[in-house]
């Protein structure tokens, strides 16, 4: 489990993140939410050690994040951004190895090029496994770094906006996938998301921020509420319930 | 074609080359004296070729970037500098610049001094932009060749002329005590280099991956660029400063070979390097019989390959 008790970010005079406390279960799907500026990105690196802590604490299995190993946090905790350049030409099988560097330093072994396969057929990319990244679509190298952190086999999952750019076909296959690795795996996976509907239908919490503060946070239809997201988004919000999953509209 | 036997056949050129350096026109009457004059030459050639090299690669790596060298950091500029000022506090009969040992040890200190510098003020920021530092190492390197040429206009006629022949990369006055000082030296650095390599692998990837897979970016960055001041020193002080050859070079070898990997890479703009500073040198000394010097016609080459990758857009 990993909790986050007050973490809280400056950039100069003014808080980007104020005293978060979230926690995020093994097993679970946790979608973070809120409108540009919100602080998610800021709150998600903070929790990944990608960038530092004004104040608060991260615990990780109980550890405080600052007293891991970071060779030895690589094996349980992965984190995707949303931006990824990437200056040298790569094939997919050959990103996808480098999430094993926590476990192999770059020297493979039989048994990394069996979770090295078992990624690729995972996420079904076994037809594109030799072709170059910048040869392939937006969703299929997001399913690439995917797979990545697949390989990297941690328990917890940190991605940072993973549709960003992608189209409904993408969207979809890339949030079923998070789904799975969450339910067939155990990972505790933490996505970053601006599309309410697929926070909602793909999640089992949902952490919503506004100006740095966690302003709503549990089940789906704890926070799937039109008066919730109204005071969120600042916008009129109507919920309609369609199979069972609250879908939302605000055209 | 394979990477093994692209650097099977850099290895073979370099050969070849190191070969009519020391091999024309050797017998038995001369051979002695010769040798003597020739083993360092082609040494001083091979070493600052592995550290020009291999230093531009790291240091490409850990800034992204494929157009950056450490002379951008205002390396070459503070070397002109550093011998410049001794000439001028001390005059150009010193010991401190015509005792080779002390003149290296005086650069090399002044050099890591830099960068030390350069990279503490950068670290220690709360902001660690890698451009900030980059932009601040070339404004550096601008206002120390402003005074350095300063310096040279109020400089005795006598003097500069020993000045001047440390500040253009030449072969033909090797200091010989050097080279055998200098190779020990590369050889742990580039060891210490090589070490890395895995490591820099994964610096292709962007840092927040890199981070992600429990690599202290930080500490790493600060290892690379130490590595490369002082690869850099070595090579300067060495053969002069070369502006242009570890942009040609790197990017040469990022073309020429497949892999990503820097075990691969290293050794092959290692190669690279040698082999084309081996056959610059041999085309400047038979075929233009001195009549140029190998750094004009790196920088003229340099300059164009730049430009066209400026104009192919390659610049990433």
């Amino acid at each position: 489990m990993i909790k986050l008790e007050k973490l809280t970010k400056f950039f100069g005079h003014s808080v980007v993140v104020n005293k978060a406390s979230v926690e995020f279960e093994k097993g679970e799907v946790t979608s973070i939410i809120g409108p540009n500026g919100a602080g998610k990105s800021t709150l998600l690196s903070m929790a990944s050690r990608l960038i530092s802590k004004d104040e608060g604490q991260v615990f990780i299995d109980c550890k405080e994040i600052a007293e891991w190993d970071s060779k030895e946090l690589a094996k349980r905790l992965a984190v995707l951004r949303q931006a990824n350049s990437i200056t040298m030409r790569f094939t997919v099988r050959e990103m996808i190895a480098f999430g094993r560097f926590p476990y192999s330093q770059g020297k493979l072994t039989q048994q990394d090029q069996t979770i090295i396969n078992q990624a690729i057929e995972y996420l079904d990319l076994v037809a594109i496994q030799d072709k170059y990244l910048d040869e392939l679509s937006g969703g299929q190298r997001q399913l690439a770094f995917i797979a990545m952190v697949i390989a990297q086999d941690t328990d917890y999952v940190f991605l940072d906006e993973p549709l960003n750019n992608l189209d409904i076909k993408h969207s979809l296959q890339i949030m079923r996938n998070i789904g799975r690795l969450a339910r067939e795996m155990n990972k505790a996976v933490v996505v970053v998301i601006h599309d309410i509907n697929f926070a909602s239908c793909y999640s089992n919490k949902i952490i919503a921020l506004k100006k740095g503060q966690v302003v709503a946070q549990g089940e789906v239809n704890d926070v799937i509420q039109a008066h919730v997201l109204e005071s969120i988004y600042e916008t009129p919000f109507h919920i309609i319930e369609l199979n069972g999953k609250r879908m939302c509209t605000y055209y | 074609m394979q990477d093994r036997s692209k650097l099977l056949i850099l290895l073979f050129i370099a050969v070849v080359f190191a070969g009519l350096f020391i091999g024309v026109g050797l017998n038995a009457d001369n051979y002695q004296y010769f040798l003597s004059r020739r083993v360092p030459k082609v040494v001083a050639m091979i070493l600052a070729g592995i550290a020009i090299g291999q230093s531009a690669l790291a240091f490409q790596t850990i800034t992204n970037n494929r157009i950056l060298t450490p002379s951008i950091m205002g390396f070459d500029a503070l070397y002109i500098f550093t011998q410049t000022l001794v000439v001028v506090l001390f005059g150009g009969l010193s010991s401190y610049v015509l005792n080779d040992y002390l003149n290296f040890s005086i650069s090399v200190a002044v050099m890591l001094a830099f960068s030390m510098l350069l990279f503490s003020f950068y670290f220690n920021s709360n902001k660690q932009n890698l451009m900030v530092l980059l932009l601040l190492g070339v404004i550096l390197g601008q206002l120390f060749g402003s005074i350095s040429s300063f310096l040279t206009m109020l400089m005795d006629p006598n003097d500069f002329a020993t000045l001047q022949q440390s500040l253009f990369a030449s072969f033909n006055n090797i200091k010989v005590e050097l080279v055998y000082l200098c190779a020990p030296l590369l050889f742990v650095i580039s060891a210490l280099l090589f070490r890395l390599n895995r490591v820099l692998d994964v610096f292709w990837l962007d840092k927040d991956n890199a981070t992600s897979l429990g690599i202290d970016v930080k500490k790493v960055t600060m290892q690379v660029l130490v590595l490369s001041a002082c690869l850099i020193a070595i090579s300067t002080a060495l053969v002069g400063p070369i502006l242009f050859f570890g942009l040609l070079v790197t990017n040469l070898a990022r073309e020429m070979l497949r892999s990503y990997q820097h075990r691969v890479l290293l050794f092959g703009v290692s190669l690279l390097s040698v082999s084309s500073l081996l056959a610059g040198q041999w085309v400047v000394e038979n075929i233009f019989g001195f009549s140029t010097t190998l750094s004009v016609v790196i920088n003229f080459i340099g300059g164009i390959y730049f430009l066209s990758m400026l104009l192919r857009n390659k610049i990433v």
